[in-house]
């Protein structure tokens, strides 16, 4: 590893820090950025002449404060200032402030940054491309590319986010615990959002789209760190990494979605199991059950099973039935039905996502299980008309291929069972 | 006389490593665990979980169990080897051939082992 690359390295860990730090200090994210700009350029200038400093976050800051106070005050008085690398070399600044940061007030900062993003005036999509940018440092075109749009549409949709929030109130006073838990539960929501957004994609464009995933996992962890006792954001990021562990195994060589009980296990990411597991043992001791911790114990019962037929199946729609209770909706019940037809059968799982119809009418995962279902019951003709749909509705190539599978297995006349969402 | 050579690195940055680069430290630390072993010197290594997985047990009447690692510390103990060395100086040699593996900040912490059981069949 060169210095460049740990320098790179120790650069990216602390932006998240020294970014949300020079927000509080300037109160303006335009500047902010420009400000740990400035530092991280003097960084790659100094740090491979002076070696790392002690704390990367601290130098950042303080360089990065006073880069961005020179230029203030030379637009106005055109006022000498010290040179930075005397500053960078004070070593007691340096310690002060990293204690004045420790605890706290680094906490409820990069809260704050991540809160920024997920401003409810802007649309999802507006959210996550801002974190992705503000928060994780990836460059526009990184973010186009993951996003599939050109990088010109990209740039144009983060300035526009940008814009929208610079006339937006930002609280820059020290949350109170219920405007802090207000805070956690939005950013949380938009790690999430940020997550399914890699994991919707299929084939190529899955590859492409693999970093949503992985900064995605950054941001929980980053989150965790801050928050090491909510039992929420262990179950969020046990969520992730449990999910993400699957990745290399949900798509063939062709980009062909494999489902969940046809995935070569051993392509498993074993390192994300053990910590995604480690994470739901934590957050279960504090027995405050919520929607992330249900999902990732679900999440969990896959990756215990070494093989398809050892799956909890009866655990797994206990769990759902949980979830149902805590977020009602009808995907959750579309989900638990694959459960209960592994359970109790087919035809109890189809009269469960039955009356389900008026609402998920648009809905392509629907008819996927509905059609999955009937063909297990034998009522291929039905069967069929549920597939058609479905394809009608697909969202990707991969999904419309998926079930045109099923649909030549039909054809052949040699009905399996399968389902859409949950095994994916 | 058996050491533990403990190492610690600040996890922020070490997470924040490309998986090629991860894979290139572990690569050359894996040259260096393969000399030990010829050497019939290397005990148990392990790499550890970060810290966000990790709980403490404070001890007392009634134990006390938190979430996160026992010090809050800029740097974080990341990973361990058990190593068969005839003096200190050679202890140094060894984590001195580890620590060339990467050129991040971090540190290595040189403990003589007082009781070592290898009784344990954990694989």
């Amino acid at each position: 590893m060169t210095d460049l690359a740990w320098i790179g390295a120790a650069l990216t860990s602390a932006r998240p820090q020294a970014l949300s730090a020079l927000l509080r200090y300037f109160r303006d994210l335009d500047t902010a950025e420009e400000a740990f700009q400035d530092a991280c350029l003097r960084a790659l200038r100094t740090w491979p002449k002076n070696g790392p400093p002690r704390d990367p976050a601290a130098w950042l800051i303080l360089v990065g404060r006073n880069a961005a106070l020179d230029g203030v005050r030379r637009r106005q008085k055109q006022q000498a200032l010290p040179d930075e690398e005397l500053i960078s070399d004070l070593d007691d600044a340096e310690t002060t402030l990293a204690e004045r940061l420790d605890g706290a007030d680094y906490r409820d900062d990069v809260l704050r940054l991540l809160f920024i993003c997920c401003h409810p005036d802007l649309p999802a999509t507006q959210q996550i491309a801002l974190a992705l940018r503000i928060v994780s440092g990836l460059s526009v075109k990184q973010i186009a590319r993951a996003f599939l749009v050109s990088e010109s549409a990209m740039e144009q949709r983060i300035t526009r986010a940008k814009s929208r929030i610079a006339g937006a109130d930002v609280p820059f006073e020290t949350p109170g615990a219920v405007e802090r838990a207000e805070r956690l539960a939005a950013v949380a929501a938009m790690i999430y959002l940020l997550f399914n957004e890699g994991y919707s994609a299929a084939g190529g464009e899955a590859l492409l789209r693999a970093t949503l995933g992985d900064e995605a996992i950054r941001l929980a962890r980053l989150l965790l760190r801050l928050f090491p006792t909510e039992p929420e954001i262990m179950g969020l990021t046990a969520l992730l990494l449990l999910q993400h562990a699957r990745a290399p195994a949900r798509f063939d060589a062709d980009g062909n979605i494999v489902l969940l009980e046809d995935q070569d296990r051993s392509l498993w990411n074993r390192a994300m199991i053990v910590e995604g597991l480690a994470l739901i043992d934590k957050a279960m001791r504090h027995q405050r059950p919520g929607p992330y911790q249900v999902q990732a114990a679900i999440a969990a019962l896959h990756a215990r099973a070494a093989r398809p037929e050892d799956t909890d199946w009866a655990q797994i729609d206990l769990l759902y039935a949980t979830l149902e209770k805590m977020q009602p909706s009808p995907v959750v019940t579309l989900n638990r039905a694959v459960a209960v037809s592994k359970v109790h059968g087919a035809e109890a799982a189809l009269a469960m996502i039955e009356p389900l119809a008026p609402r998920l009418s648009g809905y392509f995962y629907f008819f996927g299980v509905k059609g999955a279902f009937l063909l297990q019951l034998g009522r291929a003709e039905d069967a069929r008309v549920a597939f058609d749909r479905a394809i009608a509705l697909a969202n990707t190539a991969a999904e419309a291929a998926h079930i045109r599978l099923h649909l030549d297995r039909l054809i052949k006349d040699s009905a399996t069972g399968g389902d859409a969402k949950a095994s994916r | 006389m058996l050491y533990a050579i403990l190492c610690y690195d600040s996890e922020d940055v070490v997470g924040s490593w490309t998986k090629e680069e991860d894979a290139a430290v572990m690569a050359k630390l894996g040259v260096v665990q393969e000399k030990l072993a010829k050497q019939g010197r290397l005990g148990p290594v392990a790499r550890l979980l970060p810290t966000t997985a990790a709980t403490t047990i404070r001890k007392g009447r009634e134990p006390l169990v938190i979430d996160g690692p026992f010090a809050e510390t800029k740097e974080q103990l990341l990973g361990f080897y058990v190593v068969d060395c005839e003096s200190l100086e050679q202890a140094i040699e060894t984590a001195k051939d580890l620590a060339r593996a990467s050129s991040s900040a971090g540190a290595f912490e040189i403990r003589p082992i007082s009781v070592f059981n290898s009784v344990g069949s954990v694989k």
